[in-house]
């Protein structure tokens, strides 16, 4: 059914962006519309809370008891509070690099070998799902991330400076592309990410299911791809810098109300 | 590469001692170059030594987005204007066609690519630039080029009177940095990207009367 779905928006899209008739938002606009009783994440939410509630691990316990910052087991609310300061770790953590703590802590998983597998492939299939349920839970709501620990400000000013970063055999930064408003690369607009974006652009619209792909991509997936197109070296799964980035561009998307798990071409 | 003893901890501990001694902030740059140096791996062709910065990158991501002080873009800017070597045989323009062709091509340089060479990449214009009228799929970050020969009145590039604009544009492309200290444009020649004939296809793009540039 995915498959179809892909092949149908490709159609879509392709006739959308490609003949060049539409931008390739107005493309994507129609392709929402179209799938308004149906979005492809849905499969992939309910995989996730299937997980989420499932006993395994040396362990053979759920992840109901993760406490994802504001409680354990509350769900509801926790994706637009995060990266936050955890006292347990004492670490800012994102969202994944937080699922991998409570992996290894509550169900006795190896947090290393998950973050070393690939995406797309054995438990980072299962980190798909994970993101999309757990950003559908606060769909809708306003991202508010804390900024009261020392620790969740210097992550910030790490994060800031991560941002405007030049390096590389081209000289890019994540500033490079996304310091300005109104731009684009080829037809894909950019989504200005020193400030608040807008509801639903840029941090409020990841994880998100890429129809081109037919693949789920959460927020450490689009950061390690942005990194390839920078033409960086590899930044490791749930690694300082991706969580920096994530605060960053959290604190600075303030407001702005999460569509998570999105839709993109 | 995934660490349990982060080092956001450990900078939230010089933080919090910096206060309590009533010192400077945390040393953010120090901060920053172990936590690129502790997040980043090799992968493919992309070696982690590519997040070494020249003084070029380290002035203009500290500057993050405003210019460095006025002394620091000079230095910049004669470094890069140094760097730039001229057609080895003196000629400047090759083939529009093949230049286009390389302004299409967005690949290159990632840890997906096989090789580093100048043959497997291209010119990515497109990406920023809008280069012909034809062509719709271009990107806004960088300003249009179309007419970019015409609007400068070079009838023909190899000819004495064009020289100024031809060796300009060579320069651009070559190092972009000798004109613009933080200019967003990679640095074709200087950083080995494309090799002098490709280079010399873009200027054809750019500048040949001939070329869907300048009709």
């Amino acid at each position: 059914m995915l498959k179809t779905l892909s092949l149908l928006a490709m159609a879509v899209l392709s006739t959308a962006a490609f003949a060049q008739q539409k931008s390739a938002a107005d493309g994507i606009a129609e392709y929402r519309a179209m799938l308004a009783d149906g979005n492809p994440a849905e499969l992939f939410e309910a995989r996730g809370e299937d997980l989420w509630k499932k006993k395994r691990g040396p362990k053979n316990a759920s992840l109901e008891q993760c406490d994802l910052g504001k409680g354990p087991g509350v769900v509801k609310g926790a994706f637009v509070e995060l990266p936050r300061w955890f006292a347990d770790t004492s670490k800012v953590q994102d969202l994944e690099s937080r699922l991998l703590t409570c992996m290894e802590t509550l169900q006795g998983l190896d947090a290393k070998a998950i973050a070393a597998t690939p995406f797309g492939k054995g438990e980072q299939v299962g980190m798909e799902g994970l993101t999309a349920w757990i950003s559908a839970e606060s769909k809708g709501m306003r991202f508010n991330l804390p900024q009261s620990h020392t620790q969740e400000k210097v992550t910030y000013e790490l994060g800031k400076r991560t941002f405007f970063y030049r390096a590389g055999p081209y000289d890019f930064s994540c500033a490079s592309c996304h310091a300005q408003a109104g731009k684009r690369i080829r037809l894909q607009d950019l989504p200005e990410l020193t400030k608040n974006p807008g509801d639903g652009v840029g941090f409020a619209a990841w994880p998100a299911y890429r129809v081109s792909s037919g693949e789920m991509w959460s927020m450490q997936r689009r950061l390690n791809d942005c990194y390839r197109q920078q033409r960086f070296p590899y930044p490791g799964y749930a690694s300082d810098v991706t969580v920096a980035l994530g605060v960053y561009m959290g604190v600075n998307a303030k407001g702005a109300q999460s569509v998570a798990p999105a839709l993109k071409r | 590469m995934y660490r349990f003893k982060s080092l956001l901890s450990v900078a939230a501990l010089l933080s919090m001692a910096g206060c309590a001694l009533l010192q400077p902030g945390p040393n953010y740059a120090e901060l920053v170059k172990q936590m690129m140096d502790g997040s980043f791996r090799k992968e493919g062709i992309a070696n982690t030594d590519r997040l070494i910065q020249d003084q070029a990158n380290a002035a203009c991501s500290e500057a993050q987005g405003a210019n460095p002080p006025d002394a620091v873009v000079e230095a910049i800017q004669q470094a890069a204007l140094k760097s730039v070597r001229m057609p080895s045989d003196g000629k400047f323009t090759g083939d529009w066609r093949e230049g286009e062709k390389l302004a299409q091509n967005g690949r290159g340089m990632t840890w997906t690519d096989k090789t580093a060479l100048p043959k497997d990449n291209g010119g990515n214009c497109l990406n920023c630039h809008q280069v012909t009228k034809e062509e719709l799929s271009y990107g806004t970050l960088g300003p249009s080029l179309y007419h970019y020969g015409k609007d400068r009145g070079v009838l023909d590039p190899e000819s004495p009177e064009a020289r100024p604009i031809v060796e300009y544009t060579w320069t651009k492309i070559y190092n972009a940095k000798a004109y613009n200290a933080c200019s967003g444009m990679p640095r074709f020649g200087h950083a080995g990207l494309l090799d002098e004939q490709q280079m010399k296809h873009l200027m054809a793009l750019l500048l040949d009367p001939k070329s869907p540039v300048n009709r």
